[in-house]
C-alpha cells in the first residue's frame, strides 16, 4: 500500500468535511421546507381564523369552524401521562440492567426491551382495543374511581377508551426508547465514580443515587425527550384507543383527541379547502408545540449539564 | 428450457427496442404510452395499448380490482390502474386532471364542479348500504328502530336502552337498563356521509345542529377508525351502538337493526333492499345523476344507502384513452354488475343502468361521441 501524499490527504479531508457539511445543511433545509410548506398550506385557515385557531375549541368540518385547543390539550396531556408512567419504570429497568443485573439476565432482558420498540404501532393499537381497553374499563377505572374518585381527574363515566388508555399505550411504546438510551448512559458512567463512592463506605443504593444518576442526568433527560418526541407524534395506536373526541376535560376517563390523530383521520376525505387548510394548520401547531418542547428540553439539559457533576451536595 | 426461453425474451425485447428507436427516429416525436405491439406474433392486427389511471374512493376498491382483472381478459391491450386513496383525493385528482377517472362515494358539490376545467359526469356503479350494529346481551339481529329513535340516539337524547321509545318498538325483547354508548367513525368516510345524509333527511334537529359530511362534529360518542374500528369498539363496549358498511357487517356476522322506511315497513338491510332503494328513487333521478337515495320511497327500500360513482370528463382530450374509457364504463355497468353481489355490493337496478347508458353515450372527443 502506498501512503497518499500529504496534499491529497488534505484534499480528501476537505472533501469529507464538505460532504458532511452538506448532509447537515440538508437537514436544516428539510426542516425549512417543511415549515414553509406548512405555513403556505395553512394560509387559508389563518386568514379565516387568525390566532383564534389556537384558542378556539370547536372542530366542525360541516360548518367550517375549526379551533385546535382541545387537540393541543389532548396531545400534551396524553404525552404527559405517558411520561408519568414510563419514566420511573424505564429508569428502574435501566438501573437494574446497568448496575444490578447479573450477566445472564442482562442480555436477554435488554433484547426483549428493545424488541418492544420494533413492534408496529398498529399492533399496539389492536392490542389496546382488544386487551387494554376492556381491562381499563372493568378493572383500572372502577378502582381509580373508588379510591381516588374525589380528585377531578378520576370522575365521570368511563368507557375504557379515552385519555387514560392512550397514556398507557404511549407509555408502553416509549419505555423501550427511554430505558435503552438511559441504560447506555449509565453504562458510560466511569467506574471511578462508583469506586470512589464505595470507598467512602456508601451502599449500592447510595452509590447509584449519589454518583451514577447525577453523572448521567443530562443523558437521561435526553432519553426522556426522545420518548416525549415519540409520544407526541404517535398516531395510529393513539387514534385506536383515545376515542377521537376533541374536548377538554380534567378527567382522564374522558375521550380526547390529538393533533396527529385528527390529521390522520380526516386528511384523506377532506373535500373542503378550508378543512384541508385547517388540518395543515393543525400540523403547523404540532410543529410549533414540538419545537417549543424541544427548546424547553434543551434549556433544561444545559442547566443540568452546567451544574457540578458527580456527588450532589446534601 | 428456461434459459432458452429467457434468451428468446431478451431477443424479443431487443427487437422491440430497435423497432421503437427506428419508429422514433422516423416520426421525430416518440409517443409515450402507446407502443406498437408489432413484435407480438400472436396479435396480428395492430392494437394500441392504453393505460387508464384512476384513483379515489376506497369503499368500491375490492369490486374495481375484480373488474380490472376481469376486464383484462376482455381487452388485454388496456391496462387500468385504480388507487384507493379516498374520495377526496379522487375528486382532487380528476379536478387537476392527474387521473383519467376518479371514484367517489359522494357526488361532487356544485362549487367543486365549478372548479373543474370541464364538465364532469357522474356514472353510478354500485350501491352500498350502512347498517346499525349494537352490542346488547341476548339481542341478535333484528332490533327494530325508527328514524326518530335513531336520530335521538345519535343526538344523545335517548340515553338508556330501556327507554320507552325503543322498548315500545320491540315489545318482545327484554332491553336492559344500560347506558347507550354511541360509536361513530373518526376518519372521514363515505359511510359517514351516507349515514349523516340519512340523519339530516329524517331529523330537522340533526340537519340544523350537525349536518352531513364525511366528517362531522358528533354530539356524543366514541370515535373509531374504519369499519373495523367501529365494529371492534361496539364489540368491546356493552350497550354500544354504531354504524358500519353492510358488506363489513355481513362478513363479520355483526348483529344489525331493521329500520323503518318511508313506507312504514321495518326493512332488513340486504343487497336486494338496497337495490330496491335505488330503483324506488330512480324516478326522481336528475339528469346529472347526483342524487341521494336515503329514505327512498318503496315498500322494500332500505333507507340508509347511497351510490358510489366513477367521475369522468364529458369532453375527452385523448381519443384512444377516451374510447377505451367509454368501453370500460359500458362494460362495467353491464357485465361488471354481475360480480357485485359476490363481493357484497348492491348492483344497479335496470332503470338506473338505462340512465347511466344515456350519460355514457354523451362522452365525446371533439364533439364526436366515443360510444359505438
Amino acid at each position: 500500500m502506498q501512503m497518499p501524499s500529504p496534499k491529497s490527504r488534505r484534499w480528501g479531508d476537505s472533501l469529507f468535511r464538505g460532504l458532511t457539511f452538506l448532509a447537515a445543511l440538508g437537514m436544516i433545509g428539510l426542516v425549512m421546507v417543511i415549515a414553509v410548506q406548512l405555513i403556505r398550506g395553512s394560509q387559508l385557515a389563518f386568514t379565516h381564523f387568525g390566532l383564534g385557531f389556537v384558542t378556539g375549541s370547536r372542530w366542525d368540518p360541516v360548518h367550517g369552524a375549526f379551533g385546535s385547543l382541545p387537540l393541543v390539550y389532548g396531545t400534551i396531556v396524553s404525552s404527559l401521562i405517558a411520561l408519568l408512567i414510563a419514566v420511573p419504570l424505564s429508569l428502574g429497568i435501566a438501573i437494574y440492567l446497568a448496575e444490578l443485573a447479573p450477566h445472564w439476565v442482562r442480555t436477554p432482558v435488554s433484547f426483549l426491551v428493545e424488541l418492544l420498540a420494533a413492534i408496529p404501532s398498529v399492533v399496539y393499537g389492536l392490542w389496546g382495543v382488544f386487551v387494554l381497553v376492556p381491562l381499563v374499563r372493568t378493572a383500572l377505572e372502577p378502582f381509580l374511581q373508588r379510591t381516588l374518585g374525589w380528585l377531578p381527574f378520576f370522575q365521570g363515566t368511563y368507557y375504557g377508551f379515552g385519555m387514560l388508555a392512550a397514556g398507557i399505550i404511549l407509555a408502553i411504546m416509549i419505555i423501550p426508547t427511554i430505558s435503552a438510551v438511559s441504560r447506555e448512559v449509565l453504562l458510560a458512567v466511569p467506574n471511578s465514580q462508583r469506586e470512589a463512592m464505595l470507598a467512602l463506605g456508601a451502599t449500592r443504593w447510595e452509590t447509584i443515587k449519589m454518583a451514577v444518576l447525577p453523572y448521567g442526568r443530562s443523558g437521561i433527560l435526553g432519553a426522556v425527550i426522545l420518548g416525549l418526541g415519540r409520544a407526541i407524534g404517535e398516531t395510529m395506536a393513539v387514534t385506536m384507543v383515545i376515542g377521537n373526541r376533541p374536548q377538554i376535560s380534567p378527567s382522564v376517563f374522558e375521550l380526547a383527541q390529538t393533533i396527529a390523530s385528527i390529521i390522520a383521520n380526516e386528511f384523506s376525505e377532506a373535500f373542503d379547502e378550508l378543512h384541508l387548510s385547517a388540518l395543515v394548520m393543525a400540523g403547523l401547531v404540532l410543529f410549533v408545540v414540538t419545537l417549543l418542547l424541544n427548546i424547553l428540553a434543551r434549556l433544561l439539559v444545559w442547566r443540568v449539564a452546567r451544574a457540578p457533576e458527580g456527588v450532589t451536595r446534601e | 428450457m428456461l434459459s432458452k426461453k429467457s434468451k428468446w425474451v431478451v431477443l424479443l425485447v431487443m427487437a422491440l427496442v430497435m423497432v421503437l428507436v427506428v419508429a422514433g427516429c422516423n416520426s421525430g416525436k416518440g409517443d409515450a404510452g402507446k407502443t406498437q405491439g408489432s413484435a407480438d406474433n400472436k396479435q396480428a392486427q395492430e392494437t394500441k395499448t392504453v393505460t387508464l389511471n384512476g384513483a379515489g374512493a376506497s369503499f368500491p376498491y375490492p369490486l374495481y380490482s375484480k373488474w380490472i382483472a376481469e376486464y383484462r381478459k376482455v381487452a388485454p391491450h388496456v391496462t387500468i390502474d385504480y388507487q384507493s386513496i379516498g374520495s377526496g383525493g379522487g375528486i382532487k385528482g380528476i379536478t387537476e386532471q392527474t387521473v383519467d377517472f376518479a371514484g367517489s362515494d359522494a357526488p361532487m358539490k356544485d362549487d367543486q364542479l365549478a372548479k373543474a376545467p370541464g364538465q364532469i359526469f357522474h356514472i353510478p356503479t354500485v350501491m352500498g348500504a350502512v347498517v346499525i350494529t349494537y352490542n346488547l346481551e341476548g339481542v341478535k339481529t333484528g332490533l327494530k328502530l325508527t328514524p326518530e329513535v335513531i336520530s335521538d340516539i345519535f343526538l344523545g337524547k335517548i340515553k338508556k336502552w330501556n327507554d320507552k321509545a325503543i322498548s315500545s318498538l320491540n315489545p318482545d325483547l327484554k332491553l336492559p337498563d344500560k347506558d347507550i354508548t354511541v360509536v361513530h367513525r373518526s376518519d372521514g368516510s363515505g359511510t359517514t356521509n351516507i349515514f349523516t345524509d340519512y340523519l339530516s333527511n329524517v331529523s330537522k334537529e340533526w340537519k340544523e345542529k350537525v349536518g352531513k359530511g364525511t366528517s362531522v362534529e358528533w354530539p356524543v360518542g366514541i370515535g373509531a377508525k374504519g369499519n373495523e374500528g367501529v365494529a371492534g369498539t361496539v364489540k368491546q363496549t356493552p350497550g354500544g351502538i354504531g354504524y358500519v358498511e353492510l358488506a363489513y357487517a355481513v362478513q363479520n356476522q355483526l348483529p344489525y337493526a331493521f329500520i323503518k322506511n318511508q313506507a312504514g315497513k321495518f326493512v332488513e338491510p340486504t343487497l336486494d333492499t338496497t337495490t330496491a332503494a335505488a330503483a324506488g328513487s330512480a324516478a326522481n333521478m336528475p339528469e346529472d345523476m347526483r342524487v341521494s337515495i336515503v329514505n327512498a320511497p318503496g315498500e322494500n327500500s332500505y333507507p340508509i344507502a347511497g351510490y358510489t360513482y366513477l367521475l369522468v370528463y364529458k369532453d375527452q382530450k385523448d381519443k384512444d384513452k377516451g374510447t377505451e374509457l367509454v368501453k370500460f364504463l359500458w362494460w362495467a355497468i353491464h357485465d361488471g354488475e354481475k360480480y357485485a353481489k359476490d363481493l357484497l355490493y348492491a348492483p344497479l337496478p335496470d332503470n338506473v343502468v338505462k340512465l347511466a347508458e344515456a350519460r355514457i353515450k354523451q362522452i365525446n372527443y371533439q364533439g364526436e361521441p366515443l360510444y359505438k
